[in-house]
């Protein structure tokens, strides 16, 4: 069943290649009289593990809260698979996309939250299977056994009937992520999946990041904090600054050579 | 529209409008004594003796869980059979009064639970005594955050006032009432009470909404300032 | 205050009268509840019309009084057509009143959920309407019954009202008594508080749980 789903995934690769995943095209995003993304371009290939750092206000959580529907672009095309999010080909093609259509195309982004965001009058089980049974339209039977094996990915399988009230900050995050990937999305948004978390439970939610990045075939962009983490787990680290990306390269390039003044300042402060 | 009747709604304006200070009087008045009288069992409320305690919040829950017309026919009606023979006007007055004495007193409460202990303490380790604390330290904290509240409740007396039209008071609905059944045509003198009610209770409300607001503000302002000094985590 | 007699003579009337005002009470619990929920939904909505709509009925009905409602609905409505009976007036002035306040507390409530949670279930994709359905409402159930509670008490006591356009409720039967027995009218209206005191202690009881298991541990 795996092996046949894998290969679903390949093929689906094999027509799509040449056209990124996801790409951004001059976006931009204004609140008020704020400009906190500038013309920004961005892109990101099937599979690929991208993170993005940079300091507060820099725009990078907005940067993905646009990807997830959460934020309107204030101008700029976001395309997922060449096809664009907040638009609809009609003629012209600039007329801006109806729910049904983000409805459509979201089906294929996931978001983790910093804050987790567990629906508390639901159990862990129940948190995992709403959104297959109700949006995806599974059975509840399949729903739950594909949820169950994602909690036991997570290792939280023996927590199914708990509350989120009753588990720690680290093991809610951990039930986020398998709430996330339950509907297997194409790409895994992280939004400082840590920040929020007790020093001494950061370790085994990273621990659960990692394993889900190492399996390969979705494709991630993290938004952290944690330095070490994303060495270790990305294919991409992405530096932005004033809303705009700075600079951007393999980890060791960035983190060993820091091409730019900012970034160098930035790199020197998180030590 | 043409059912609307504009020649006998502008005979029939004047008088309403002329009841209408019956109506603000009556609010006014009852009001007054329930802020007053609130704030008294308020004050009984925290008294250390017990069954004054117990009575007053009986009392006080006896009056809030029961309907404010029949509170009104009981001291209309029934007063009398004391030796106490009040007009209708004094009656419905008094007895609003009462009945929303009960509302502000637990208003009063709130503020004053909101004010921190350590002031309490401050001001027995300065020596005031007792009604100098309250005067002097605890209401000028307490009222001044539960005014929106009270003005809500102002607001809703003056709703209320149409219940004395059942002991004759002639207020703005006994006058509508009175010129729509001599009349026979109660579409204009009814339309025009309800209007006029909402003409002064809309904007009423959007004021203390606003005098809300800017209470909360100053609210948050000393919040932060109270946690920076101490430390503690707002 | 003469003996316990006339207090137990005076039952059977009063009692007839409490059938009517417990049957009023019902009626518009039901229809408060109902209204609130569209109104206040409808003020959230993302349609400009509905909004207004809403806003609108709501000014309107918490800005007058119930009595005048109450009042309009029965003696001008029929002068377009509209012939209510005194129960209809009763129960659809007081729903429409009542209805107003509690919609209110329902937007409040449903204002009251952290965003995350309506982020959260974007992110999984559910519908405008499966987010407000399977995750905001239940949330903000628990959070509107302490308000719920206070309303139902002042719905029984609003439901004495209807005496004065003639709806035999308790009240309406204690002045009819009262009019051929003016020497108990100490009784009769003793009576009446404590007969209203008793219908709405059990709503005083659940109100005063309510706002308590919220404010304590709480949700």
């Amino acid at each position: 069943m795996l092996a046949a789903k894998k290969l679903e995934f390949v093929e689906e690769l094999a027509v799509n290649t040449g056209v990124p995943l996801v790409s951004y095209k001059q976006v931009s995003k204004s609140f008020g009289d704020i400009k906190v993304i500038r013309e920004l371009d961005f892109e990101v290939s099937p599979g690929e593990k991208v993170a993005i750092i940079g300091p507060s206000g820099s725009g990078k959580t907005t940067l993905i809260r646009l990807l997830m529907t959460l934020e309107e672009p204030t101008s700029g095309v976001i395309e997922i698979n060449g096809e664009p999010l907040w638009h609809k080909e009609a003629k012209g093609k600039l007329v801006k996309a109806d729910e049904k259509h983000l409805h459509k195309m979201r089906g294929q982004i996931g978001m983790v939250f910093q804050q987790f965001n567990l629906f508390p009058h639901m159990t862990v089980l129940r948190n995992c299977i709403e959104a297959p049974v109700k949006v995806l339209g599974m059975s509840r039977k399949d729903a739950e056994v594909r949820a169950k094996a994602m909690l036991e990915k997570v290792g939280l399988g023996n927590k199914l009937d708990s509350y989120p009230a009753q588990l720690s900050g680290g093991q809610q995050q951990r039930v986020a992520i398998a709430r996330a990937l339950v509907m297997r999305p194409k790409v895994m948004l992280f939004d400082e999946p840590t920040s929020a978390l007790d020093p001494e439970l950061v370790g085994e939610v990273l621990d659960v990041i990692r394993e889900i990045a190492a399996e390969g075939e979705m494709a991630m962009i993290l938004v952290t904090h944690e330095m070490d983490f994303a060495k270790d787990v990305a294919d991409r680290i992405v530096f932005t600054d004033g809303g705009k990306i700075v600079e951007q390269g393999p980890p060791k390039e960035v983190f060993e050579n820091p091409k730019s003044e900012r970034l160098q300042a930035f790199l020197k402060r998180m030590r | 529209m043409n059912i609307w009747d504009w020649n006998y709604a502008m005979e029939v304006f004047p008088v309403i409008f002329k009841a209408m200070w019956t109506t603000l009087s009556a609010t006014i008045v009852a009001f007054g004594l329930a802020m007053i009288l609130g704030l008294g069992l308020a004050v009984l409320r925290r008294s250390s003796f017990k069954p004054l305690t117990w009575l007053v919040i009986g009392v006080s829950e006896f009056i809030r869980a029961t309907p404010p017309l029949v509170q009104l026919f009981f001291v209309f009606y029934v007063l009398p059979f004391f030796g106490i023979s009040l007009s209708p006007f004094v009656a419905g007055t008094l007895a609003l009064g009462v009945h929303y004495s009960t509302y502000c007193a637990e208003i009063y409460r709130s503020g004053i639970n909101s004010v921190p202990r350590g002031q309490w303490e401050a001001a027995t380790a300065l020596n005031f005594t007792s009604s100098q604390k309250w005067t002097k330290v605890i209401l000028p904290q307490a009222i001044p955050p539960i005014i929106p509240m009270l003005g809500n409740y102002l607001i809703s007396m003056f709703k209320d006032t149409p219940i004395l039209s059942a002991i004759t008071v002639v207020e703005m609905l006994q006058t509508a009432k009175i010129a729509g059944s001599g009349s026979f045509r109660y579409l204009e003198p009814f339309t025009i009470v309800g209007l006029l009610f909402l003409l002064l209770s809309y904007p009423s409300a959007l004021l203390i909404n606003r005098l809300e607001v800017k209470l909360n503000r100053r609210k948050v302002v000393k919040k932060e300032k109270n946690s920076k000094h101490k430390g503690v985590a707002a | 205050m003469t003996a316990i007699n006339t207090y137990v003579e005076l039952l059977p009337s009063l009692l007839n009268g409490a059938k009517v005002t417990v049957q009023v009470l019902l009626l518009s619990m039901i229809f408060t509840y109902l209204i609130a929920f569209l109104a206040g939904l409808g003020k959230l909505s993302k349609f400009k019309m509905i909004r207004g709509i809403s806003t609108i009925y709501i000014e309107i009905f918490r800005g007058t009084s119930l009595l005048v409602q109450l009042f309009w609905i029965y003696f001008v409505l029929p002068f377009f057509g509209i012939e209510l009976s005194a129960l209809a007036a009763g129960v659809i002035a007081m729903s429409l009143c009542y209805g107003a306040y509690a919609s209110e507390i329902v937007r409040g409530a449903i204002l009251s959920i952290p965003k995350g949670q309506t982020e959260a279930a974007i992110a999984l994709n559910m519908t405008p309407f499966q987010r407000m359905r399977n995750i905001i409402l239940p949330q903000s159930l628990k959070i509107m019954l302490p308000g719920f509670g206070n309303i139902s008490i002042e719905l029984v006591k609003g439901t004495s009202l209807v005496s004065l356009i003639t709806l035999g409720d308790l009240t309406y039967q204690a002045l009819t008594i009262r009019n051929t027995n003016i020497g108990q009218t100490t009784e009769i209206f003793t009576s009446l508080l404590i007969i209203y005191f008793v219908i709405a202690l059990p709503l005083i009881i659940i109100a005063r749980w309510l706002e308590h298991r919220t404010s304590v541990g709480g949700v």
